[in-house]
């Protein structure tokens, strides 16, 4: 029906109410569908198998990077150079999978490739980096430390020079794919600040120790690695750059991804819970019809819809060069609190159904714990704001 | 060698439809457009020949849509084939088989090609005409329900079609036409690579006017018409049986399936 020439739009759906969708390009739609479709195929089907078993099979691997989700937003180095809006709806398709593959995909790509990528030397690129876009070379990333989360610049790790070698000496601790990697990104303190090394993990004094006692993120792989007196060449020291400047400049990258996954977390929650509410039947009519269901289902959509905004506008400044680190606290801080918060409420919908592994909610709802606390605190994204528009430091 | 591998757009097929009693056509607005998944396994039988014959070898791929299909294209173009022939004309609404493959097959005589492939058979309409009635047009042999093709090129192709009971090995000359069953693999995703390189591919779009057809298409051309559009029948009400325990149960189930036979 058209009145004066002006269509009458066709009603919002029920996930999409934004019509978000509208502001995406062709290209970054068809991203979208292909990474979902993987999904559908790859992942959900044996997720809750993988989660329960604690494990992720490497091949996953070699299938992400086929897809070209690797390291997809870098430039050269036979990965694709798509762009932060792309990679963001990448990260949120996955984490709708499940956080932990997510995680795999921001660790490999967005800290251990674009360390390498951003930090090391042009030989080191070469050997690591295409073989790490096919999936065929894993890397992870050694920045926390047992002692040291958020406070990392007094790590203990530290290198020293034998000769032209580094001798690596430390611990690193919940480190995503350290089991499984071929190479690790190691912060070190040195006589020049704290360096960065690309190790392969076959150096000798190098070890990996699987962290098996996790309720969270267990479809991932999260590891303590070892330095003992580990010897590594000159050129695997990252050559420029000293002091926190490295790791940050890699953490904001991951940090970014976080702001969409955990949006596809909560969609795959809000989703569960809207299905499950107009089926589930007590008092002779679905719950979806109470009114209590429908303001919990109607708070789940509002956020998720808002945080989907936040992330693409977030994303945009960042394709455009203006976005902020601050930026990327702003929405790490509200997205992860609001998937939670999701995950949380859908589970109430699901009643005892809810903690089970035959619907998603627990596991994602398990998964943003660590999500809450990886790659900055959501205390530390608080400070980090506070400071921004108060001037006052409040870390210390 | 050209290979040009037809395709459908359908609406998403896990979408609820409605067809529109005045028109009895399916209502399209609202409904996401997509490629007839049976198309898929076409495209992707289309680059496995293109990447086992390597050289000049090109994959078409070729519609009839209107031109808001291009997006769905471009997937197609994602997929891995080099380049795409839209026939778009507001002239083609209301075509039925006869007229659609009429159409197509002026269409594909410009476009040329050595090899056809199509999927047989599409999700909305469910005909499963089109194919043979191309064949027809185009003056070339169908090799239809190909499981496998295990040769083509220097003008003749050899397949393996499925049958009910196993499969016939045939073969024929270059240039043909094959429709493909899900045996001949998973369609592939597309990749990042793909998607990103797929807007630098040519959509050349084809309009009836350069066709130069020379009977009518679109409804007037159509020689079918929809007289009545029904619902299937609902299903009739299970029987419930009521048993003391679970033996007697079993034994109720038993005798029903012997009753009818299927035990």
């Amino acid at each position: 029906m058209t009145i004066a020439g002006h269509k009458h739009a066709a009603p919002p759906g029920a996930v999409d109410l934004l019509n978000i969708d509208a502001l995406y390009s062709e290209e970054e739609r068809m991203i979208r569908d292909t990474v979902r479709a993987f999904v559908r195929d790859r992942v959900l089907p044996n997720i809750a198998e993988w989660f329960e078993e604690g494990l992720l099979p490497r091949e996953l691997g070699t299938e992400l990077g086929r897809l070209g989700l690797l390291g997809m937003h870098l430039h050269g180095y036979g990965c694709p150079g798509a762009s932060a809006v792309a990679y963001g709806i990448a990260c949120m398709e996955l984490e709708a999978g499940d956080s932990g593959v997510r995680s795999f995909a921001s660790v490999q790509g967005s800290l251990a490739m674009f360390a390498i990528h951003r930090w090391a030397s042009e030989e080191q690129k070469q050997l690591w980096l295409p073989r790490m876009a096919r999936g065929e070379a894993l890397g992870c990333f050694g920045l926390t430390e047992p002692d040291f989360g958020s406070n990392p610049g007094d790590m203990r790790t530290h290198a020293r020079r034998d000769g032209s070698d580094w001798i690596i000496t430390g611990t690193k601790m919940w480190i995503t794919n350290g089991g499984i990697a071929d190479v690790a990104v190691i912060w070190a303190q040195t006589d020049e600040g704290i360096r960065g090394f690309a190790v392969p993990t076959t150096a000798k004094g190098f070890s990996a120790h699987g962290i098996e006692r996790k309720l969270s993120l267990r479809a991932s792989v999260t590891s303590e690695l070892v330095l003992d007196n580990c010897r590594v060449p000159a050129e695997c020291a990252f050559p420029e750059v000293r002091g926190l400047r490295g790791p940050l400049a890699c953490l904001n990258e991951a940090r970014y991804g976080i702001i969409w996954g955990t949006m596809g977390a909560a969609r795959a929650c809000y989703e569960t819970a809207l299905d499950y509410a107009k089926h589930r039947v007590q008092f002779d009519r679905p719950i979806a019809g109470y009114q209590i269901t429908q303001e919990k289902l109607v708070n789940m959509l509002l956020e998720l819809n808002k945080g989907t905004l936040l992330a693409l506008h977030i994303g945009r400044m960042k394709d455009e060069g203006r976005a902020h680190p601050t930026h990327v606290s702003f929405g790490k801080l509200n997205n992860v609190r609001e998937a939670l918060k999701i995950a949380r409420e859908a589970r109430t919908i699901l009643g005892a159904n809810g903690v089970t592994l035959e619907y998603p909610v627990i596991r994602h709802m398990n998964n943003l714990e660590s999500v809450l606390t990886y790659e900055g605190t959501s205390e530390v994204h608080t400070l980090i704001l506070g400071q921004h528009i108060t001037g006052e430091n409040a870390f210390m | 060698m050209k290979i040009v591998v037809t395709v459908k757009l359908v609406p998403d097929t896990n979408a609820a439809k409605r067809i529109d009693p005045a028109t009895k056509r399916l209502v399209r607005t609202g409904l996401e457009t997509v490629l007839n998944p049976f198309d898929e396994y076409a495209i992707e039988a289309a680059l496995q020949l293109k990447e086992k014959l390597g050289g000049d070898t090109t994959v078409t791929v070729f519609t009839m849509a209107p031109e808001t299909g291009k997006e769905t294209i471009r997937k197609a173009l994602a997929m891995g084939a080099d380049d795409a022939v839209m026939l778009s004309d507001a002239g083609l609404e209301g075509s039925d088989v006869w007229a659609t493959s009429y159409a197509m097959a002026q269409a594909l005589k410009k476009t040329g090609f050595d090899l056809l492939i199509a999927g047989g058979l599409a999700d909305d309409g469910n005909t499963g005409g089109v194919p043979g009635a191309l064949a027809e047009y185009l003056g070339v042999p169908a090799l239809t329900n190909v499981r496998k093709i295990e040769e083509a090129g220097d003008g003749k192709i050899r397949a393996q079609r499925e049958t009910d009971s196993g499969y016939q090995v045939v073969s024929g000359p270059l240039p043909s036409l094959i429709t493909v069953t899900m045996a001949v693999g998973e369609p592939r995703y597309a990749s990042l690579k793909g998607i990103m390189g797929a807007k630098k591919k040519t959509i050349v779009t084809l309009m009836l006017a350069d066709l130069g057809l020379d009977r009518a298409v679109g409804t007037d051309g159509a020689k079918t018409e929809v007289l009545e559009i029904s619902a299937p029948k609902p299903r009739e009400k299970a029987r419930v049986v009521e048993a003391a325990d679970g033996a007697s149960g079993a034994q109720a189930i038993f005798d029903f399936l012997r009753e009818k036979k299927l035990i």
